[in-house]
C-alpha cells in the first residue's frame, strides 16, 4: 500500500507512535521514527522491526527545539530522500490543578505537544508543496474537547491542534496536502499506565464499551487517513474512543 | 443491508463490499430494482453477491419485513449502512409541512426503523456494525434545506444514543459525514448552486462516492471495534 513512501513518526518507537510505525512499515512504508530520551528502548524496537523486515530508522531529536525539529528532517531527507507523511505523535503530561500548576508546567506541555507540532510540520511542509502531495495526522485527544481535571495544559494543547489542523488545512486544500486529526479516547500505553490504579477503574467505568483502547487500533485509522485514496478527507478530526465523551 | 444500496453513493458501497466478498442486500425503491441490474452488469464474479429487496425505509413494517428476509436467506446481517436519503428543497418560508415530513420520515425515522429491525439480530451474533449516511449541512445548515439539514443532525443524536446503548455488545454504531459528492441527488441541483458547492469546497471540487465508500467500509472492519459514536467528515475541507 505505501512502498517507495516514507512516513515520519514522532515519538514513534514506544506506545501509540510505535503502533503507528509498525502499521505503516507492515504496510510498505519507510519509516522514521522519532524519539526523545529513549534512546535504549528506541534502539532495541529499531532491531525488533528490522526483525520483522521493516525498513526504518531512528532518529533523536526534541520536537520542541526547532533545531532538532529541521536537523530530524534534514536527516531523514539524507537517508530516504523525501517525506510523504507526517505523524505528530510525540506528547507529554504534566498533571496537575491551575491552582497548582506552575508556568514551566503549562509552557512545557504546549512547548512539546502543540508547538512540537508546528516545528515539525513547518520543517516538511516546503518540500511536501514541492511536491504537491504530503500527508498530515496530528494526534490529539478526547481531552482536547472534554477538558479534564488537572490537564489544563493538556487540554489547551490539544484544542489547539485541533484549531492548527484545520487553519492548516485551509492553506493546503490546493496542494494536494491534507491535514487531519486523530483523537484518541484512552489507549493502553505508559502515558495511561502513569495514572493511579484507583483513576484508571474510574476512566474505564466511565467508558461506555468498558475498555481501554489498544494502540494498534488508533494506528489503523492513522494509516487510513494517509492512503492515496483518502485524499478528500481534510480538516477532519476521527474520534476512537469506545465512546467516550462522544 | 444497504438502504438505498443502488443510489449514487449506495452503488459505490454495495459494490465495494460485494468486490471484497460481502453479500450485500440493497434497499430500494421500485426504480431501483433496475439500477440494481446495471450494476450486477458492471460486476464480474461479485454480481452474484448483489441482492435486491423493494422496500421504502419509511415504512416500518417494510423495514421488518426486509430484516427478516435477509435473515432468512442470507442467516444474519452483519452491516447495516443507512444510506437511503432525499431532498425536498425549499426555503422556510416556501416549504410545505409535507415536505418537511417526508423528508424527516425517510432520511431520520428511516435510519431508526432500520436499526430497530435489524438490531436484534446483531445482539444475538454480539457483532454489528452501523454506519448512518449523515451530511456535513447536519452540521453547517444550508440555505433552503432546513428538513434536510434538521434530518441529518437528528441522525447524529440517534448515532451516539444507540452507539451508547449497545457499546457493550460488540456493536458499533457510526456516522459518515460527506460533503458534496458527485451523484444524481447533487446532479439535480442547478448549475449555479453546484458551482456555488465547488467554490465553498477548500479543495474546489465535489467528492466521489468510491472515496465515502471507502471510508464506510474502514468503519465495518472487525478491527475498528473501539470506533463508536463518531462523526466522520469528508469534506475537501468544508465546513470543518
Ligand atoms: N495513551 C492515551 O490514552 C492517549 C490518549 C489520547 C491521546 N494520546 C496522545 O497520543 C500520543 C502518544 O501517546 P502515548 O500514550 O503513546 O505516549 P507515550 O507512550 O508516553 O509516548 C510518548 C512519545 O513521545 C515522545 N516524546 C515525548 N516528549 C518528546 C519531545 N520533547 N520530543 C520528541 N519526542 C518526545 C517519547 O519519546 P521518548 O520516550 O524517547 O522520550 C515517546 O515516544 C501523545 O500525543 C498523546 O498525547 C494518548
Ligand atoms: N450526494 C451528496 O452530495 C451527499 C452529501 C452528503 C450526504 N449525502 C447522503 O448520502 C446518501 C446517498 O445520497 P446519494 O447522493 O447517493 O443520493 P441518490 O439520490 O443518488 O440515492 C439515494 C437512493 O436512496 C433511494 N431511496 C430514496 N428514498 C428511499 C426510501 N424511502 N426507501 C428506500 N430507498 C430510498 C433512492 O431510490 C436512491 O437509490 C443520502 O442519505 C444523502 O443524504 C449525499
Amino acid at each position: 500500500m505505501f512502498a517507495g513512501r516514507v512516513a515520519l513518526v514522532t515519538g514513534g518507537t514506544r506506545g501509540i507512535g510505535a503502533a503507528i510505525t509498525q502499521a505503516l512499515a507492515d504496510n510498505g512504508a519507510t519509516v522514521a521514527a522519532g524519539y526523545n530520551r529513549g534512546k535504549a528502548s528506541a534502539e532495541e524496537f529499531a532491531l525488533q522491526m528490522e526483525g520483522r523486515g521493516a525498513r526504518l530508522s531512528i532518529h533523536q531529536g526534541r520536537v520542541d527545539d526547532v533545531n532538532d525539529c529541521n536537523r530530524v528532517v534534514q536527516e531523514v531527507m539524507d537517508r530516504h530522500g523525501r517525506v510523504d507523511y507526517l505523524v505528530n505523535n510525540a506528547g507529554i503530561t504534566v498533571d496537575k490543578t491551575v491552582r497548582k500548576m506552575t508556568a514551566e508546567d503549562w509552557q512545557q506541555v504546549l512547548n512539546v505537544n502543540l508547538s512540537g507540532a508546528f516545528q515539525m510540520t513547518k520543517a516538511v511542509l516546503e518540500h511536501m508543496i514541492e511536491r504537491g502531495s504530503g500527508r498530515i495526522v496530528n494526534i490529539s485527544s478526547v481531552i482536547g474537547e472534554t477538558g479534564n481535571v488537572g490537564q489544563a495544559n493538556y487540554a489547551a494543547s490539544k484544542a489547539g491542534l485541533f484549531g492548527f489542523t484545520k487553519s492548516l488545512a485551509l492553506e493546503m486544500a490546493q496542494r494536494g496536502i491534507t491535514v487531519n486529526c486523530v483523537a484518541p479516547g484512552f489507549i493502553e500505553t505508559e502515558m495511561v499506565a502513569a495514572i493511579p490504579q484507583e483513576a484508571l477503574a474510574k476512566v474505564v467505568a466511565r467508558i461506555p464499551q468498558r475498555r481501554l483502547g489498544k494502540p494498534d487500533e488508533v494506528a489503523r485509522v492513522v494509516r487510513f487517513l494517509l492512503e492515496d485514496e483518502s485524499s478528500y478527507i481534510t480538516g477532519a478530526v476521527y474520534a476512537i474512543n469506545g465512546g467516550l465523551d462522544m | 443491508m444497504v438502504t438505498g444500496g443502488a443510489g449514487g453513493i449506495g452503488s459505490a458501497i454495495s459494490t465495494l463490499l460485494a468486490n471484497d466478498g460481502a453479500s450485500v442486500a440493497i434497499l430500494g425503491l421500485p426504480e431501483d430494482r433496475a439500477r440494481t441490474q446495471t450494476l450486477r452488469a458492471q460486476l464480474d464474479g461479485a454480481a452474484k453477491r448483489l441482492h435486491f429487496y423493494e422496500s421504502n425505509v419509511g415504512v416500518y413494517e417494510q423495514c421488518r419485513e426486509a430484516a427478516a428476509t435477509v435473515v432468512r436467506e442470507h442467516g444474519r446481517i452483519d452491516f447495516l449502512i443507512n444510506n437511503a436519503g432525499i431532498t425536498r428543497d425549499h426555503t422556510v418560508r416556501k416549504m410545505t409541512v409535507e415536505e418537511w415530513q417526508a423528508v424527516l420520515q425517510v432520511n431520520l425515522s428511516g435510519p431508526f426503523f432500520m436499526i430497530k429491525a435489524v438490531l436484534e439480530t446483531m445482539i444475538e451474533q454480539g457483532f454489528g456494525r452501523i454506519v448512518n449516511i449523515s451530511s456535513v449541512v447536519g452540521e453547517s445548515g444550508n440555505f433552503g434545506q432546513a428538513n434536510y439539514a434538521a434530518a441529518k443532525a437528528g441522525l447524529i443524536g440517534l448515532t451516539k444514543t444507540v452507539a451508547l446503548e449497545v457499546a457493550n455488545r460488540g456493536i458499533t454504531v457510526n456516522a459518515v459525514a460527506p460533503g458534496f459528492i458527485e451523484t444524481p441527488m447533487t446532479k439535480a441541483m442547478p448549475p449555479q448552486a453546484i458551482e456555488n458547492a465547488i467554490a465553498q469546497t477548500p479543495q474546489q471540487r465535489l467528492g466521489q462516492p468510491e472515496e465515502v465508500a471507502q471510508l464506510v467500509r474502514f468503519l465495518l472492519d472487525e478491527k475498528a471495534g473501539y470506533i463508536t459514536g463518531a462523526v466522520y467528515n469528508i469534506n475537501g475541507g468544508w465546513y470543518m
